[in-house]
């Protein structure tokens, strides 16, 4: 469109340029490989078409955000039993079907490799570098023992539901996975 | 159709060319066109959602081979 200026103040066209971004929240609930990969998918996907997207990563999914390396962490000894049985990083996600003791979770990822898919520790890097937000559930943290230092470097405080709901009443896009 | 810059993503499946395109815009005059090259199918919808959302002008695409050409104008900042 041409840019021809008219009697219009100069503010109009200004203000034009620069709207609200809308939001995208998601709800990561789910720990497994096949389901991280959709999150991550929309949420880069909405950051590269100009939203706000925040994830918040609750239950099964504070997995996802927990390092591949060091202790598995919690409080007590029944917490760090199940911390060491439940011990996430995105190099341990197994899938929601067809893990077969690691052959099917194993194989997929070498299809993903394959088909240049990016694994979880790329996505997860790609969506930091892209300013996507991701939130740990502080309920989810506080009943499983989890502490802020067994999640990686980069990502957000650890928040409640109503952080959540505010971010959602704000978004175009709301989605639990 | 002549553009100003070409993206490679021959092999690439969602979400990556529209990563990279959305990076790769940014390097872009307003007023110039992007080609971006691919073979996943999903490109053909997605690239006009994408423009339709960011505000940038879709221009069309081009089939042949299993190579989809795609054409987009940038028309923000």
């Amino acid at each position: 469109m041409a840019d021809a200026p008219t009697a219009e103040p100069k503010e109009a066209p200004e203000k034009d340029k620069a709207p609200p971004k809308e939001k995208m929240t998601l709800v990561v609930f789910s720990g497994e490989l096949d389901k991280a990969i959709a999150a991550f998918i929309i949420a880069t996907t909405g950051a590269s078409m100009g939203m706000d997207v925040t994830m918040f990563f609750t239950f099964w999914g504070l997995n996802i955000l927990k390092k591949n390396e060091g202790p598995a962490g919690g409080k007590g000894f029944f917490r760090k039993m199940m911390n060491r049985m439940n011990r996430g990083g995105p190099r341990r996600l197994k899938l929601s079907k067809f893990h077969m003791f690691g052959m099917g979770t194993g194989m997929m990822k070498q299809f993903m490799k394959e088909n240049k898919v990016p694994s979880i520790d790329e996505f997860i890097e790609m969506a930091q570098e892209m300013g996507v937000k991701m939130m740990p559930c502080s309920t989810s943290c506080g009943v499983m023992g989890i502490s802020d230092d067994l999640f990686r470097g980069g990502i957000g405080d650890q928040a409640g539901a109503a952080f959540f709901i505010n971010e959602a009443r704000e978004s175009k896009v709301t989605l639990f996975i | 159709m002549q553009a100003d810059e070409t993206l490679d993503c021959m092999g690439l499946y969602c979400p990556m060319p529209i990563v990279k395109t959305a990076q790769k815009i940014k390097q872009l005059q307003k007023g110039q066109v992007l080609e971006i090259v691919a073979d996943d199918p999903g490109i053909k919808q997605d690239i006009p959602a994408w423009s339709k959302t960011t505000g940038n002008e879709y221009l069309g695409l081009e089939e042949a081979d299993g190579e989809i050409k795609i054409y987009v104008r940038k028309t923000q900042d």
